[in-house]
């Protein structure tokens, strides 16, 4: 498969998802939550799943970058850029997905506006906002000369560049030196910015007391080492398309999976730790949400979904030697982003399909009162369009992104 | 769990003290100055916070704070604190507190501000079941609303009960997920046939939380998480249920077996704090610290 075809399935599928979402974007404004599948035991879905997936997709990308522009790892310099615009464009997607799970979307503001400091959500919002600044802020300068130099070409496109540019002309050495310094405090900012916001929607679920499943103190720590394995993953795959694809990063590619499965061993490793304390103690509550995601409804979603395709596979391949073959790394990255969508799946449902009060769902016959959740068609569209969304904006955009030079590098990373 | 009659009496001083405490705290914030205000938010560990409230927002979250349900004057603060002593083996199971709370509050499908659960103990055909009803707990230390991203959802400091400003509520749904007794719902905006179809019931509007809201297409509450409120909308101008004059809890006032006890803990000589003296009590899940104000007899 040479780069054309990949990027031929890239842009099909990117129109075709993103088309396909209206209707799940249609559904959500016309009928508001009544035809979503949660409900009052299971209140949060597919949306709020793929609202930490992207997350965890951005801050894992953003940290891979932090390689780069703090600690000057030579190895990953061509996915610097590419990494920051990939962390910014699933943000964006995490912000979709967890808008349209409001119950009040017009109300979205007030989450700014009147922040309740004791809840972990109000934090992580905040943390949003700030991540986002400094994410722009860094990838700005980290693309102000070339946006200045591509934009001197003229054209509508020479247009686009001017206008991204932000009425930047300098060009020198001098300032771009001081760019680099500026991209280094920033992503050095970034770190703990990134980590506060990713472990803090850990934090969000760990601190719940009421979800046994969730109340433990390796939540935020495995949110992160999920953050960094699917978002490494995503990179990986990314550069195998991207900014010169399998032609020019072969290297890069072959590295980044070492990196990758090392990190994916990391977050099984917490996975094993979480599940054997909380299985061993037996406490109902603590064993209830396992139980489920081992042996429920929806075991394939753990043993098909989250292990075979996003954990074994993967792992099997990038310590065999097939670890030093681009297209080979290439495909177990691809396995290992989709796969997390099913361990954020299992992060979310299974210790909310559990009763809180035991007989509560027999107390009451309405659908919405049912420990059973599948994700409704329409939340299926509307993951389906903000995934396509991502994809066409990251296309068009990666388009105009100004290429790291292998000249050009020493100045502009 | 269980404790005996004065055991729980010491309970209920000792968690009437720390509620005080804990109003005590939160209770200045009414005359905060935003200096204040940002030295007691450093105080509680937040000095990133107090940063960014320097940077703006900080006379929102100020007036946020500010907000004590609706319309009490500080002078009534914590003056009752009301809740619910159910005797659990007076309850027949007949689901009358369900059907009247539905009645008078007007909740859509899928919400109820209470249920009865069951506990089948068939095993021996002599076995009788065990029936609970179980309405919002409004605990002295409710998870819900500190996990609330916009204090839509507060305890109300004049008599403790747990309640959500529709108008505020963004839908989040964190609410329901911290409550750890599945007292809260989220209003999908399904309507029963007879509100479907228009007929003259769906204009009439629900006295809840004495805002006579008509239900409609988008409308808060619909988008918005629903609890019990002890049927608030019953007291007078001073807070006060009369259970004479009708203006009680639905589900208590229906309770065929006298199984629902409501009043105000406040209150030594009511009927619900001189059962917690003399009879023993439970309440669930208390290792989660949450000090649910209803208590049950077994």
């Amino acid at each position: 498969m040479n780069e054309r075809v990949l990027k031929r399935i890239f842009w099909t599928a990117g129109t075709l998802l993103f088309v396909v979402g209206f209707a799940g974007w249609w559904d959500r404004i016309a009928n508001g939550h009544e035809n979503a599948d949660y409900g009052t035991i299971v209140p949060w879905g597919l949306w709020i799943a793929m609202y930490i997936y992207f997350i965890g997709l951005s801050a894992g990308a953003f940290l891979i970058s932090a390689l780069v522009y703090v600690f000057r790892v030579k190895r990953f310099e061509p996915v610097g850029r590419v990494a920051l615009f990939t962390a910014l464009v699933t943000l964006l997607l995490a912000l979709l997905s967890v808008w349209a799970d409001l119950g009040h979307m017009g109300r979205a503001w007030r989450v700014i506006a009147n922040p309740n400091f004791k809840s972990p959500m109000a934090w992580m919002i905040w943390l949003y906002a700030s991540y986002v600044a400094v994410l722009a802020a860094e990838l700005y300068f980290v693309l102000r000369r070339d946006l200045v130099i591509s934009a001197e070409q003229g054209g509508p496109k020479g247009r686009v560049y001017r206008v991204l540019a932000l009425g930047s002309k300098d060009v020198s050495d001098k300032r771009a030196g001081r760019d680099q310094r500026i991209v280094r405090v920033l992503a050095s900012i970034g770190v703990p910015v990134a980590i506060m916001f990713h472990g803090g929607v850990g934090a969000l679920f760990g601190v719940i007391a009421a979800r046994p499943s969730w109340n433990s103190g390796l939540f935020p720590i495995l949110f992160l080492v999920s953050a960094l394995a699917s978002g490494g993953a995503l990179l990986t795959l990314v550069i195998a398309v991207f900014q010169g694809g399998l032609r020019e990063s072969r290297d890069t590619i072959v590295a980044l999976g070492q990196l990758v499965l090392g990190l994916l061993l990391l977050d099984v490793l917490f996975q094993i730790s979480e599940y054997l304390v909380a299985g061993y103690g037996g406490v109902p509550g603590h064993v209830e949400g396992l139980k489920l995601m081992f042996t429920g409804p929806y075991w394939w979603v753990f043993w098909v979904w989250q292990i075979a395709i996003g954990t074994l596979i993967p792992i099997v391949i990038l310590a065999s030697r097939r670890r030093s073959n681009p297209y080979w790394v290439a495909g177990a990255a691809g396995l290992i982003a989709v796969g997390f969508i099913g361990l954020r799946l299992n992060i979310v449902v299974p210790a909310l399909a559990v009763e809180e009060i035991q007989g509560i769902t027999g107390a009451i016959s309405s659908p919405r009162m049912v420990t059973d959740y599948f994700p409704a068609l329409g939340e299926w569209l509307l993951t389906a369009g903000v995934v396509g969304l991502g994809l066409l904006v990251f296309g068009v955009g990666e388009k105009f992104l100004p290429r790291a030079t292998k000249d050009a590098s020493h100045v502009s990373v | 769990m269980t404790s005996d009659g004065d055991h729980s009496l010491l309970e209920a001083r000792a968690s009437e003290t720390s509620a005080a405490l804990a109003l005590d705290d939160a209770a200045p914030r009414v005359e905060l100055s935003r200096r204040q205000l940002i030295d007691h938010l450093a105080k509680v560990g937040a000095g990133a916070l107090a940063t960014a409230l320097l940077a703006g927002g900080a006379i929102e979250a100020a007036a946020a704070a500010t907000r004590t349900g609706t319309g009490s004057a500080p002078s009534t603060k914590n003056k009752y604190r009301y809740g619910m002593v159910i005797d659990t083996r007076r309850c027949v199971g007949c689901r009358a507190c369900v059907v009247a709370c539905k009645a008078e509050n007007k909740t859509p499908p899928g919400v109820y501000y209470t249920v009865v659960l069951e506990e089948g103990l068939m095993e021996q055909p002599d076995d009788r079941p065990l029936f609970m009803t179980k309405p919002c707990f409004h605990c002295e230390h409710p998870p819900c609303t500190d996990v609330c991203p916009v204090s839509a959802t507060f305890k109300r400091e004049q008599d403790g009960i747990v309640v959500v400003d529709y108008d505020r509520c963004i839908g989040c749904r964190y609410c329901i997920v911290a409550c750890p007794y599945g007292a809260r719902y989220f209003d999908f905006g399904d309507d029963y046939p007879a509100v479907a179809e228009d007929t003259p019931w769906a204009g009439v509007p629900s006295p809840e939380l004495g805002q006579y809201r008509e239900r409609g297409n988008d409308k808060s509450p619909i988008g918005n998480v629903r609890k019990c409120t002890f049927c608030l909308h019953l007291q007078d101008e001073d807070g006060r249920y009369d259970k004479d004059a009708g203006r009680w809890p639905a589900c208590a006032k229906t309770c065929t077996g006298h199984a629902i006890h409501f009043g105000d803990f406040n209150d030594r000589g009511s009927e619900v704090s001189r059962l917690l003296r003399e009879r023993q009590v439970i309440r669930l899940k208390e290792d989660l610290g949450t000090e649910p104000n209803v208590y049950y007899m077994l």
